[in-house]
């Protein structure tokens, strides 16, 4: 694309005519309804009429104390359940890309399928199928940690106040641990093996090889998977409504920022919905969305060091 | 994408029901419901009991998850695509509805002479000048009993709440029955089996939620943390790991006859018949002191409305005036033994264990449940909070008083007559 030369040309029509589609397309489904979002958060039903009345919903969001205290419970359920994910799902996800990629392992495509697999699983299927595993009635996790003696350690964990979230979140990342995993494992064999073998030359082999050479080699690839981990756990709402139900007990332990939306904007039992306090927390949600992300593309990714072969 | 999915499905259900009226030459009425559990019933033994009374008029009933039943409808009714009859929540949802313009008055009915003003409570305005929604049924809560384990202890029916607490000891040392079932993961269980069930006793049904709507009794009084005292004793009695254990689960502890009592709506009746292969008997919530008058919930829980701008008015109230009927009334309450009839009818019923909970009419003083009226319409929402208080109380995580005054301070912060 270089513009020396030429300093008159014809407009390029086809460019508009091939972007056309797609934009039309995602204009219309992505962009409109978020605009449209925005705007209904700036208003309020009184006496059945919609009012414009400013930032007053988030007013009311962060500084009614009963809002407030409920919005905090989700965000903060919410950045740990995003923390159990970065220090679990991400870390083990590299080790098994790099237990994959050793050629000396056998069975390693049985491996890689078995731990991706539930990845493509329904949320409500795994949902209820964790939920039936740790049931202190019908499940086997009790009898389980019985055979071996452990009875003791069990406990209704997704009863608990104190364990549900963490609970949960384990459950996420076991169904998503495939994808940091593949992606690493694509990245591990994109690195050319020349590299390697002078690495080896040079005398670095083993572990020394893997945190020297293979690991600063995908650092990018682990930027992306913590900036995909942290846009789908910040947007998480599936798991936990299909286990814990819109009201996300025990006692608002596992109410996450979806979980909380959806209360507000559709209601629930008798308390009936409220588009704009619903729409004033969805814009919440995307503008820390927005934020986490802007954070990683402008102070992170820019300085990360790349390497072309 | 919820809520992606939910305007496809709106979409689509728009379009099938356009299809559905192009093709019909007669009156069609589509019933928007949240019993789906009642399909097959209403398809063989409700829809054609009324069309064959009625030629040139068709019934589709269309029922969706209770749980998104709310929201779902709302959706539709504002896209203009919701069916031509709609059941109704009691109170403020249908309040709302009818608030809105969505559902017709139905105040000068043929049909609506048959019921009474209780009955008619839940779908009229705070005056009580007009009617939206014709009365189907109501919902009374007790418990049910595994016989053949009571016969087995030797345990007699407990009339006050010492005996029915000996008789959980007893249970619970024989060691062969969980005493109690009920878990607090789904958290409803708590409060409506739990705190509504037990609670009209202490704060004398009618009198008690009267007085709490009105601003005299706050909800940190003693005769409304008490029910929270007593549930707080029940904790001992439920089954290992309660905490985690749902409602499906409790109804299966109890119908597979591994748990002796199972605090209970009368809804559950027609499905513990279908399951249960022993005998049960059931027994109203027992009284704080031998001797005291009982007060049973007996919750007008279904009713059915117009939808203000349906094409088809005259079936559609047609419809509504049989609802009123007795035909109607000793079809439904038969068909669904535990969805008692609201009308001035003497429906005769088949069913022990329904005959038992409705025979407490007649000895115990009847009431709603206390937060559905007027006191569930603001947020933060006192429905809602008090299912949170009644688990938190059972699990032990938070003492009556606590969550007496939690709940009061709620209540107090948007509720006028509290503050």
């Amino acid at each position: 694309m270089s513009t020396t030369g030429i300093s008159k040309r014809r407009v390029r029509w086809h460019i508009a005519i091939f972007l056309a589609p797609a934009v039309l397309v995602y204009t219309a489904i992505m962009i409109i309804p978020l605009f449209g979002t925005l705007q209904l958060s700036l208003f309020r039903e009184i006496d059945q009429k919609q009012i414009f009345v400013g930032l007053e919903n988030f007013r009311t969001l962060l500084g009614d104390p009963r809002w407030s205290e409920t919005f905090w419970n989700a965000l903060g359920n919410n950045s740990w359940f995003f923390v159990i994910h970065m220090l679990v799902q991400n870390p083990l996800g590299i080790l098994f890309a790099a237990l994959l990629s050793s050629p000396r392992l056998r069975f390693s495509a049985f491996y890689r399928t078995a731990i991706f697999v539930p990845t493509i699983l329904s949320f409500v299927i795994v949902g209820f199928a964790w939920k039936l595993i740790l049931s202190p009635l019908w499940g086997i996790a009790p009898n389980m940690l019985d055979a071996v003696g452990l009875k003791s350690l069990f406990a209704p964990w997704l009863g608990k106040p104190e364990y549900a979230l963490t609970t949960l979140g384990l459950i996420s990342v076991w169904q998503f641990i495939g994808i940091p995993m593949m992606l690493i494992y694509a990245a591990l064999l994109s690195i050319p093996d020349e590299v390697l073998e002078a690495a080896e030359c040079d005398g670095i082999t083993g572990m020394q090889q893997f945190w020297k050479i293979k690991l600063p080699l995908i650092l990018p690839s682990i930027g992306i998977i913590s900036i995909l981990t942290f846009v789908g756990n910040f947007n998480a709402f599936d798991l936990i409504y299909t286990t814990q139900g819109a009201l996300a007990g025990p006692n608002y332990a596992t109410d996450i920022l979806g979980t909380f939306l959806y209360r507000t904007f559709f209601g629930f039992q008798l308390q009936l919905g409220d588009p704009n306090m619903g729409s004033a927390i969805a814009s919440l949600m995307f503008l820390i969305i927005l934020a986490g992300v802007s954070i990683y593309l402008f102070g992170i990714q820019t300085r990360l060091r790349r390497y072309q072969f | 994408m919820t809520n992606k999915a939910m305007s496809t499905l709106l979409l689509a259900s728009t379009i099938l029901a356009s299809v559905g009226l192009a093709n019909a030459q007669d009156a069609t009425l589509t019933i928007e419901s949240w019993r789906n559990d009642d399909l097959e019933i209403w398809q063989s033994k409700i829809i054609p009991a009324f069309e064959a009374k009625h030629p040139g008029i068709k019934v589709k009933f269309t029922p969706s998850a209770p749980a998104e039943y709310n929201g779902v409808l709302n959706s539709k009714l504002d896209a203009g695509s919701a069916g031509d009859l709609i059941t109704c929540r009691p109170f403020d949802a249908s309040l709302a509805l009818y608030e809105a313009g969505h559902l017709a008055p139905v105040t000068d009915l043929e049909g609506m002479k048959n019921f009474s003003s209780v009955a008619k409570s839940g779908w009229s305005t705070d005056d009580g000048s007009v009617q939206f929604c014709v009365p189907m049924a109501s919902v009374i809560h007790g418990f049910i009993y595994n016989k053949d384990a009571f016969d087995e202890l030797g345990l007699s029916v407990p009339a006050t709440e010492a005996e029915l607490f000996a008789a959980l000891d007893k249970i619970k040392a024989d060691g062969n029955y969980i005493p109690m079932a009920m878990g607090t993961n789904d958290q409803w269980e708590a409060a409506t089996m739990g705190y509504q069930n037990i609670g009209p006793n202490y704060w004398k049904g009618e009198e008690g939620r009267l007085a709490l709507i009105s601003g005299e009794h706050k909800l940190t009084d003693e005769v409304w943390t008490k029910p929270y005292e007593t549930l707080a004793r029940w904790k001992d009695y439920l089954g290992d790991g309660f905490e985690a254990q749902t409602y499906p689960d409790s109804q299966n502890m109890f119908t597979l006859g591994r748990a002796a009592v199972y605090p209970a709506g009368s809804w559950e009746i027609s499905g513990f018949n279908n399951l249960a292969d022993f005998k049960m008997g059931a027994f109203p919530p027992p009284v704080p002191n031998a001797g005291d008058e009982c007060y049973i919930s007996d919750h007008t829980d279904i009713a059915i409305g117009m939808n203000a701008k349906t094409e088809n008015a005259e079936a559609a109230k047609t419809f509504l005036n049989w609802v009123g009927s007795e035909e109607f009334a000793s079809l439904y309450a038969n068909a669904l033994p535990g969805f008692f009839s609201l009308s001035d009818h003497t429906i005769a019923m088949d069913d022990p264990l329904a005959q038992e909970f409705v025979s407490w009419r007649g000895k115990c003083n009847s009431t709603i449940r206390s937060t559905y009226q007027i006191l569930s319409r603001g947020t933060p929402n006192l429905e809602n909070e008090t299912w949170n208080a009644s688990a938190n109380v059972i699990r032990g995580s938070e003492s009556p008083a606590d969550a007496g005054k939690r709940l009061q301070d709620g209540l107090a912060s948007w509720y006028a007559p509290h503050q």
